[in-house]
């Protein structure tokens, strides 16, 4: 019951507000924060009476819905869902609290601010092929609507091309899922069994087409290069906390997609091609860091850098997939790191697009050339943009390291070519925040700032608690690792 | 005679008789009791359908009428979707002199619609798809004293003739083969060789004749002037139910021919060829119900793709049926609340809809979502059966063509949806005052939503249908 009540409340919030006309926008806020605070500590529960020697998948619920075609509501979770779902959680809650615009429709923005969040743990939690299709599609609707709605700039243009680009994928994910379901006997959509199973393995041209599908679709949402043109402009015109909510926790449903479908369920037909995808990946990174790199839009660069971080992702997801190599110990490290990386760059980015919306709450400007010695007059705010961007470009302490660390020893094992040149990535990166904490908190101040105002109390709290997550992750990461590694074992063991 | 097999039928035709004689000798004031009647014949036909169900498929009056489950679900459905229909229509109709004979009309194309998925013989074919037809034609122009309602009509006639002469030649060819009219004669001497080049002809003009019904291509091309020119109610009927007759009786007849007529092959391009036509015509229109009708037309490709497997997948009959249902309550609860908002058509007219009329705006998005196929509406699972049964059948290439068409259609179907939750509204919002519309609107739109939870309900009832042949 514990999962599904991690999802209902916040949809029994959002229903609450869309029938409630009464309200002041601090009641509506004060009762969105209180629902939206309730997954993050069901989930931290869960967490605790985790048991990382038990089955793979825990707290498992399972009621029939179409049984005729093998679909129920199945929800479970094992290691890495857990920890990718208690993150998303954490960020949602941040951003909602997170002080915004609501342009006089303070109901329906956090109506479908809870709507978004109980569908987006609902992707992290489901257990059925079918329903994590449902609650994958009604993201997008969730997105489509609150970038249409509260962003700015050419906000219609950029909700328009989200949706069709993703529904795409996600149209090309359901065809691969039917692919799945026909394959096993009896038709079923039970993730546990297609994960036990291995229904498509030796079918060639069939596993083949299940897979690009499958791997096109959760592309698209990751994203890598090159369907990733969707990516920056949704991620400019929405407002600061949808845009940390599409970075930290819409891209992870990609590569948690990876990891849970045809990771787990095709592992030989994700043999034959690991290469190619982690080629792919690679050049993500360093595609993804270097058009960072050459971004005058603090929101666009910071945007860019979630193609590079999530190519890293991808990678580690990649290595731990190729069973040619015997050695199985770097491709669990691998899985490790790029499951403690989605982590770590839902808690970062989420915190360094929460910045950018106070950017635009106080200015109306992202044009990094405009800016310069910000220092002076918002210390705090430089704190945490400072922090976020160390943390981001993989220092040592935080929990990006960590992430990245795990990835690339793995990936040393495995294939130490495209460690060598994917590390290169890492470096242009450094390069690409230091030049932007420099141009932005440092230097001489134009006279327009003068007035600019510090965090203020609640934008400050909330980025302590995001940064308190990466930092605590970056100095002992042991409480994330056993859980992960448990289950990372458990996939790796099963095949 | 088994006189108890029709019986649904014979409830329709005594209800729109009783419905014709009441016009004329009641104050037009109290026409809207022939909607009451007409619901009344409408649930009786649906009660005595029902009470036919579960019986083992067979063909009874010599042979030419069907009693299996296709067509009682089908049925089932044209009969709930002329309920919605009826039920939308008193408000709208009000000042119509001729308001109460036009439920008799509605009554007349139900069953000529109804005699096209159950019959099981040519003669009978033609005389279901005539007899929609001719009741069909003065719903469109129903408004007579209106420019585009009139051409609508005229356009709708004037394919209508041609198209139905082609069917009737075709069937005249077929009885020149065969020697028969029922479907269980034609099937035995088609399987000895008889004339190929004949058989060709007579199965094109038959097709043909009957994606006039289904508004396919290629002979869709009035629909769109129906949806935008005839009234609202009326065009809610013309775009949903029609299809749903076509469709089971094309199934019906391309089961009988053999193999080597490629019509695999054929019904897959009109599926193609229909499905994209209408999207990309509905792209750019600037006519919220001109394009509800070119989305129309698109569906009806969709549909064809569960005719494409028929026999390969064995669940393409059920698939076929539950799309129909799903995508006839989609339409209705749209048109709905095109009628609920006194047929307002223009699109720049939807700016600011969420904010005058939330209700109707809430359930036009859901119905246009439930058409793209978004979970858990019950658009959703009538897509997901017709994939499914299209990939099972070895034809993936078709399901992702439906796919491209998907993400198209969205475009389209979002540039009604972004105005009304995005834009500011202009002007104060006029309904049609009284309770039908807005009731039928408000449970249509529920039904969406409860068709998509309770799918399990929709699979069970259409998950053992076959043919009775």
């Amino acid at each position: 019951m514990i999962l599904t009540a991690a999802l209902g409340l916040p949809m029994l919030g959002a229903l609450a507000l869309a029938v409630s006309s009464r309200w002041t926008e601090t009641t509506a806020r004060r009762f969105v924060i209180a629902v939206s605070v309730l997954p993050v500590l069901l989930l931290a529960w869960a967490w605790r009476q985790f048991d990382p020697q038990g089955a793979l998948f825990q707290f498992v619920e399972e009621v029939p819905w179409v049984p005729s075609l093998g679909m129920g509501y199945r929800l479970g979770v094992d290691g890495i869902a857990l920890a990718v779902a208690t993150m998303s959680a954490l960020v949602f809650s941040a951003s909602i609290a997170y002080p915004v615009d609501t342009k006089h429709q303070p109901r329906q923005y956090y109506a479908w601010m809870l709507f978004l969040q109980s569908v987006s743990l609902g992707v992290f939690l489901a257990l059925d092929l079918l329903l994590f299709y449902v609650f994958f599609d009604l993201s997008l609707v969730g997105m489509f609507f609150l970038i249409g709605r509260w962003g700015h700039g050419q906000a219609q243009l950029a909700a328009f091309k989200f949706f069709l680009y993703t529904f795409f994928g996600s149209l090309l994910l359901l065809l691969a899922i039917i692919g799945l379901y026909l394959s096993v006997e009896p038709h079923t959509f039970d993730m546990r069994v297609l994960i036990e199973q291995q229904p498509l393995a030796g079918t060639g041209l069939y596993a083949g087409l299940v897979f690009l599908a499958l791997m096109l679709g959760f592309a698209i949402k990751t994203p890598m290069v090159p369907v990733h043109t969707w990516l920056p402009q949704a991620h400019v015109d929405a407002p600061g906390p949808v845009s940390a909510i599409l970075a930290g926790v819409l891209l992870k449903m990609g590569t948690y997609g990876i990891i849970r479908i045809p990771f787990a369920m095709m592992a030989e037909t994700f043999a034959r091609y690991a290469l190619v995808i982690a080629v792919l990946a690679v050049v993500s990174i360093l595609y993804g860091a270097l058009v960072a790199l050459a971004q005058r839009n603090l929101k666009r660069r910071i945007a860019y850098t979630s193609i590079n971080h999530m190519g890293y992702t991808v990678l580690g997801i990649a290595v731990a997939a190729a069973v040619l190599s015997d050695d199985t110990v770097a491709r669990q490290i691998a899985l490790t790191g790029a499951t403690v990386q989605m982590v770590a760059h839902g808690l970062i980015t989420g915190t360094l697009f929460l910045i950018c919306g106070s950017f635009w709450q106080r200015t109306e400007e992202y044009d990094l050339d405009s800016y310069g010695g910000l220092l002076r007059q918002a210390p705090w705010l430089t704190a945490f943009a400072v922090l976020a961007s160390f943390a981001s470009l993989g220092l040592p302490g935080l929990a990006g390291f960590v992430a990245e660390f795990h990835i690339f020893v793995g990936t040393f094992g495995v294939y130490p070519w495209l460690a060598v040149i994917g590390v290169l990535g890492i470096l242009v990166t450094a390069a690409l925040f230091l030049q932007m904490l420099q141009k932005v908190f440092f230097g001489a101040m134009p006279e327009r700032w003068a007035q600019f105002e510090d965090l203020r109390p609640l934008e400050w709290g909330v980025l302590a608690v995001l940064s308190a997550g990466f930092v605590i992750i970056g100095v002992a990461p042991a409480f994330l690792l056993t859980l992960v590694e448990a289950s990372a074992k458990l996939l790796m063991g099963g095949r | 005679m088994p006189i108890g097999d029709v019986l649904p039928e014979i409830s329709l035709t005594l209800g729109a008789v009783a419905i014709v004689l009441f016009a004329s000798f009641v104050r037009q004031r109290q026409h809207h009791w022939a909607a009451v009647l007409a619901l009344l014949a409408i649930g009786l036909g649906a009660g005595l359908t029902v009470a036919q169900w579960g019986g083992a498929p067979r063909l009874t009056f010599s042979g030419v009428w069907a009693l299996d489950g296709v067509a009682l679900a089908s049925k089932l459905v044209v009969l709930g979707a002329g309920a919605l229909v009826v039920a939308m229509s008193p408000e709208w109709m009000r000042t119509d002199r001729r308001h109460g004979e036009y439920y008799a009309l509605v009554l007349f194309a139900l069953l000529g619609v109804i005699m096209m998925a159950s019959a099981s013989d040519t003669m009978e074919l033609v005389l279901g798809v005539l007899l929609s037809s001719v009741a069909s034609y003065p719903l469109a122009a129903y408004h007579r004293g209106w420019a585009p309602a009139l051409e609508a009509g005229m356009k709708y006639f004037l394919i209508g003739a041609l198209t139905n002469t082609l069917l009737t030649i075709g069937v005249v060819v077929l009885f020149g083969l065969t020697g028969s009219t029922g479907y269980p004669d034609i099937t035995q001497a088609l399987v000895t060789d008889s004339d190929r080049l004949a058989l060709t002809i007579a199965t094109a003009c038959v097709v043909l004749g009957l994606t006039f019904k289904l508004a396919a291509f290629p002979a869709h091309a009035w629909m769109p002037d129906v949806a935008q020119g005839s009234p609202v109610p009326a065009a809610a009927f013309l775009t949903v139910i029609p299809k749903v007759g076509a469709a089971v009786a094309l199934a019906r007849f391309v089961s009988l021919l053999p193999p080597d007529v490629a019509w695999r092959a054929i019904v897959a391009l009109i599926s193609v060829a229909t499905m994209t036509l209408g999207n990309v015509a509905a792209l750019r229109q600037t006519d919220v119900r001109r394009l509800l009708g070119w989305s129309s037309v698109s569906q009806s490709g969709y549909a064809l793709m569960a005719i494409v497997v028929l026999g390969v997948s064995d669940q393409a009959l059920p698939a076929l049926v539950f799309f129909l249902a799903s995508y006839a309550t989609a339409n209705l609860a749209a048109f709905a609340v095109v009628t609920h908002l006194r047929g307002r058509t223009a699109l720049d007219d939807y700016r600011g809809l969420a904010r005058h009329a939330p209700i109707a705006a809430m359930i036009l998005i859901v119905s246009l979502l439930s058409l793209v196929g978004i979970p858990p509406l019950v658009g959703f699972f009538g897509k997901l059966m017709l994939f499914r049964v299209t990939i099972e059948g070895g034809y993936a290439w078709l399901a992702l063509v439906a796919v491209i068409n998907t993400v198209v259609s969205l475009f389209y179907y979002l540039r009604i949806v972004a105005p009304m939750m995005f834009g500011s509204a202009r002007s104060t919002v006029h309904v049609l005052s009284g309770p039908w519309a807005s009731f039928t609107m408000i449970v249509a739109g529920l039904l969406l939503i409860v068709g998509g939870l309770g799918a399990e309900a929709l699979s069970l009832f259409t998950g053992s249908i076959r043919f009775a042949l």
